[in-house]
């Protein structure tokens, strides 16, 4: 059965969620939009392909928006916008969506998430390079400081940090240096009286792991550094406008598929780290669906989320008491071990000039955090209930359901969305709209505030993929570092099995004549790479040849280098259930351009209805998030090669290896 | 499925450039029965077989990692294209001592249109070779310079790896980032052969980029090499200096002699595999390094690679015999 995820799909079908979750007594919204609306593409865009309403609802102009927002009162409203790269825009929209309900700027209430610096450290989804995309950041924060005073403009996430791998440490000190690269290009722009105001509109985003302990310590820590940070680099006399504030979405990386129940109880424990000490308590807590390691989560999943938070707040006694850590020798004393931690590591981005230019040593440094949680996983030294002990279980009822208990999108969507982005170009004042973007292009190339361009822009009916490409066009494209390259390869303590996956590399080599070669990317707008960059380390370390190409490939792009590479095989990653599209167009690119026999293996949050949809298609294997064991995943890839026979094979533990 | 080298060799001949992976997954391997192929298709390819030289123009791009090699490259990829060149790149990466692995990942950072079949990019890892070339780059290279207008050697490294690849390129580029003073200090200690076009990357830094072109010219006179290009790029759009820097390359090629050049990297080559193959042991056979390079110099000048050293090693089994 199909069935629509409707917080996504259409403006028109998130509105109606939007208002029947108002109606309930919900006082704010948080609006996702989809991967083309978060990168700067309209629905038409080769680049759109599988992902339109995918993750997200689709905004591309500001009938869009309005059609989002309708009958919503937006100088109430608290509006939350997790949009990065393209923020300006999709606040510009906004705006101008206020000003035809009358609404002044002044009102308006919310935050645009905004922070770049984490899209090429773990969330992929940057449009411009750092220098210009910084210069939209301060842009925004100098506009509405003035002229919008009630919104964040921006939010500091260490969340996807963490869940990128990295350690508290990393998490503070980065999350850190960020802001400081944030506030140091806005001091440039306002006058010293208002960085106090322009400081304490600044919040972060945080992430709880299941070491609640340690993790409580780390936001009292956080808290320390940024009142430090207001005092002394800024000059921030108020100490109210020197409080640390954040929101949590608490860890999505611990969370399992194998017995994906006990991720409630991760969940709640997750909750304690940023609640339980009120001196760093958080502002917002958002908790996720015990089934995210599955696919999307369906209503009832949510309800149950926000059922814990209120468990938590109304019958324990959790926010009844002051501080109940003051005092705590323990806790002072991680909490100082943290904030040495992160001073050292705060003074070696520095050395690389700051957070913008340190971005590559971040990532791979982030990218050998995750490598090594990995490796204590797969060898048991850190212990995963349900994963790698504890492993017995009976038959779970919560996913025996007909939908195997996720939510899938409607097909339908794409299509209806780029006829409607088509429909609304040719019914516009299209002399207005290419004026409006000749002047976004003008201010772009110049020290402009790009603000008032943009809304002029959005005013006029430009959509999302035009407003970009006029910037993509003046700032350039960008690839992002990938980490991978400057990953320190397997340490020291090689283990028997990885010796025993080279030697078999080494032999499979010999007899293909060449290294074995694989090809690892990622097709379509989802840019979280944390997984796909561990594949490839990990194949590297396993002795293969490994070219990898990141993020945002179109199936022709992996085509044409699998086969100008000479690639034995081919490895793939999707998290954003675009896989049902993308795949199979990848496979059919490739057999175009005469490499058909070249196997396809494909990892992602891929449900298992899914899964034998891929295999029939020709996909030589699949893996989602259950396969923990990365060291067998490069097993079953050379053997897949091993045998150069086209027999069925059963090597792996899914049985899933048969070639067709 | 048996490869044709002949048909191979006639393709590259007759400049069809879809047949580049299969020629690099020929060249690549090193399994016992493509040997023969190999040496057939590289026979068929050689000067003698063409009648001269590749026509291709064989250009070593090499710097320091974080110089902005890749983003340099896709730039020049765009202008080489805008004057109508067709350009393979081979992009070489270290090999892991440990696991022999490797981590290609240039392909990301260079942006191309996958559409356009008048280019080609292939990875290779650098092997176990000290001095940053994988064992079949050259013969790649020399092999596409017979379809391609341009054959690009890309390397990472500083010291070695261009003394390696000014045995196969005709004009070597050395890619320098302002404000990193290795590579000044690596030409005047003479550890660094001089390059043919010095590329200082990042203009947009101003000042910075300004005082790293001035020092490198100043380094360059105080040498005697007057002749080498400083060129300074910013690949961040608006690009700057990439015309200037296409030109200086090709005037690079204009002065050169490329025939003398090529037969000096053939010879230089062979004897290079040549000590590959047969240690220090073979090269005492020769009578030491420069008893054989002065005996390579009175060898018939249309051999091809493979034949030299074959040469080398009849020469070094009758002395030792």
């Amino acid at each position: 059965m199909m069935r629509t995820y409707a917080g996504h799909s259409t403006a028109a079908k998130s509105n109606e969620l939007y208002r029947r979750n108002l109606a309930k007594g919900q006082t704010g919204l948080s609006i996702a939009f989809d991967l083309p609306t978060q990168t700067g593409y309209d629905a038409d865009d080769e680049l759109a392909r599988g992902e339109v309403g995918k993750v997200g609802v689709p905004v591309a102009h500001k009938g869009d928006m309005s059609a989002l927002l309708d009958g919503i009162p937006l100088d109430k409203m608290n509006t939350s916008m997790t949009i990065n790269a393209t923020a300006a825009w999709l606040l510009a929209l906004y705006i101008v969506t206020a000003e035809e309900q009358g609404v002044a700027p002044a009102q308006l209430q919310g935050t645009t998430q905004n922070d770049i610096i984490k899209e090429y450290l773990s969330r992929g989804t940057y449009a411009f390079p750092p220098a210009p995309s910084m210069r939209l950041i301060a842009d925004m924060v100098a506009y509405t400081v003035e002229e919008v005073p009630k919104w964040n403009p921006i939010n500091i996430c260490s969340y996807h940090l963490q869940e990128a791998g990295a350690t508290p440490v990393q998490e503070i000190a980065y999350a850190m240096s960020t802001a400081i690269a944030v506030l140091d290009e806005v001091r440039a722009r306002v006058p010293q009286d208002l960085m106090g105001k322009v400081f304490s509109r600044i919040s972060f985003f945080v992430n709880a792991g299941v070491r609640f302990i340690e993790e409580h310590a780390k936001l009292r820590a956080m808290g320390r550094l940024w009142d430090e940070l207001g005092r002394e680099r800024y000059g921030v006399e108020d100490p109210k406008q020197r409080r640390f504030r954040y929101g949590v979405q608490v860890n999505s990386l611990g969370l399992t598929e194998a017995q994906p129940e006990n991720n409630v109880q991760r969940i709640v424990l997750e909750a304690l780290a940023v609640t339980l000490g009120r001196d760093a308590r958080a502002r917002a807590l958002q908790l996720p669906a015990w089934n995210e390691a599955l696919g999307l989560p369906r209503p009832w999943d949510q309800q149950w989320a926000l059922r814990l938070q209120q468990v938590l707040a109304f019958e324990t006694d959790l926010l009844e008491y002051p501080d109940i850590f003051e005092g705590s020798v323990v806790m002072d004393g991680l909490v100082n071990e943290l904030l040495e931690g992160a001073r050292a590591e705060m003074a070696i981005v520095a050395e690389h000039g700051g957070a913008v230019e340190a971005v590559p040593y971040m990532k791979a440094a982030l990218v050998e955090s995750h490598r090594e949680r990995i490796r204590r996983i797969e060898s048991g030294e850190l212990k995963v209930v349900g994963q790698n002990v504890f492993t017995e279980t009976e038959p779970s009822p919560l996913t025996a359901s007909g939908d195997g208990g996720i939510m899938t999108v409607d097909p339908e969507v794409e299509q209806h969305q780029r006829e409607a982005v088509r429909a609304w170009r040719s019914g516009r004042d299209q002399a207005a709209v290419d004026a409006a973007l000749a002047e976004v292009a003008r201010v772009a190339a110049g020290e402009e505030n790009i603000m008032p361009a943009t809304i002029a822009a959005a005013r006029a009916g430009a959509t999302t993929g035009e407003w970009a490409q006029a910037l993509r066009d003046a700032f350039g494209q960008y690839r992002g570092p990938t980490g991978v390259g400057e990953a320190a390869g397997a340490g020291v303590d090689d283990d028997a099995a990885l010796e025993q996956i080279r030697d078999e590399v080494e032999r499979v080599s010999e007899a293909l004549g060449r290294r074995l070669k694989i090809l690892v990317g990622k097709p379509g707008l989802d840019g979280h790479s944390n997984g796909a960059e561990q594949i490839a380390v990990a194949a590297r370390d396993a002795g293969m040849e490994v070219v990898y190409e990141g993020i945002r490939l179109t199936p022709s792009q992996i085509a044409s280098s699998a086969v100008q590479e000479g690639v034995h095989v081919v490895g793939l990653s999707i998290l954003s259930g675009s896989h049902r599209e993308l795949i199979p167009s990848v496979l059919e690119a490739l057999r175009e351009a005469g490499a058909g026999d070249v196997p396809v293996v494909v990892g992602g949050i891929i449900p298992p209805s899914d899964e034998q949809a891929l295999r029939e298609a020709g996909v030589a294997a699949v893996y989602t998030p259950k396969d923990f064991n990365i060291t067998q995943i490069m097993r079953d890839i050379v053997g897949l090669l091993a045998s150069g026979s086209r027999s069925d094979r059963e090597s792996s533990p899914k049985g899933s290896l048969s070639r067709r | 499925m048996a490869v044709d080298p002949a048909a191979l060799a006639r393709r590259l001949r007759d400049g069809d450039l879809t047949v580049a992976p299969a020629v690099l997954n020929l060249v690549e391997s090193r399994a016992p029965k493509d040997q023969e192929a190999i040496a057939a298709l590289l026979a068929a390819v050689s000067p003698a077989a063409l009648g001269g030289e590749a026509p291709g123009h064989l250009v070593g791009v090499t710097g320091p990692p974080g110089a902005g090699k890749s983003t340099l490259l896709s730039a020049l990829l765009h202008g080489w294209r805008e004057r109508g060149r067709s350009v393979a790149v081979l992009a070489v990466d270290p090999s892991s001592k440990r696991s022999g692995g490797a981590l290609l990942g240039d392909r990301a950072r260079i942006d191309v249109d996958p559409a356009d079949r008048a280019v080609f990019i292939r990875s290779m890892a650098a092997g176990e070779r000290l001095g940053g070339l994988a064992p079949a780059t050259r013969a790649a290279a020399h092999a596409l310079a017979a379809a391609f207008d341009v054959v690009v050697i890309e390397t990472v490294g500083v010291g070695q790896s261009e003394t390696e690849i000014a045995e196969v390129a005709d004009t070597v580029a050395v890619v320098v980032q302002p404000g990193s003073g290795d590579t000044l200090q690596f030409i005047k200690s003479g550890i660094m052969e001089i390059p043919d076009v010095l590329v200082v990357t990042k203009a947009d830094l101003g000042q910075v980029a300004t005082r790293a072109r001035r020092d490198l010219h100043a380094a360059l006179r105080s040498l005697g090499a007057r002749g080498t290009a400083v060129v300074a790029v910013s690949s961040l759009p608006p690009a700057q200096g990439i015309d200037r820097l296409l030109d200086a390359l090709e005037a690079h090629r204009g002065a050169t002699d490329v025939p003398s050049r090529r037969l000096q990297a053939r010879r230089l080559h062979a004897l290079a595999d040549f000590v590959e193959e047969h240690g220090a042991r073979g090269l005492r056979a020769l009578g030491g390094r420069r008893a054989a390079e002065k005996w390579l110099a009175t060898t018939d000048p249309a051999l091809d690679v493979g034949s030299l050293e074959r040469a080398l090693a009849e020469r070094a089994a009758a002395a030792a015999g």
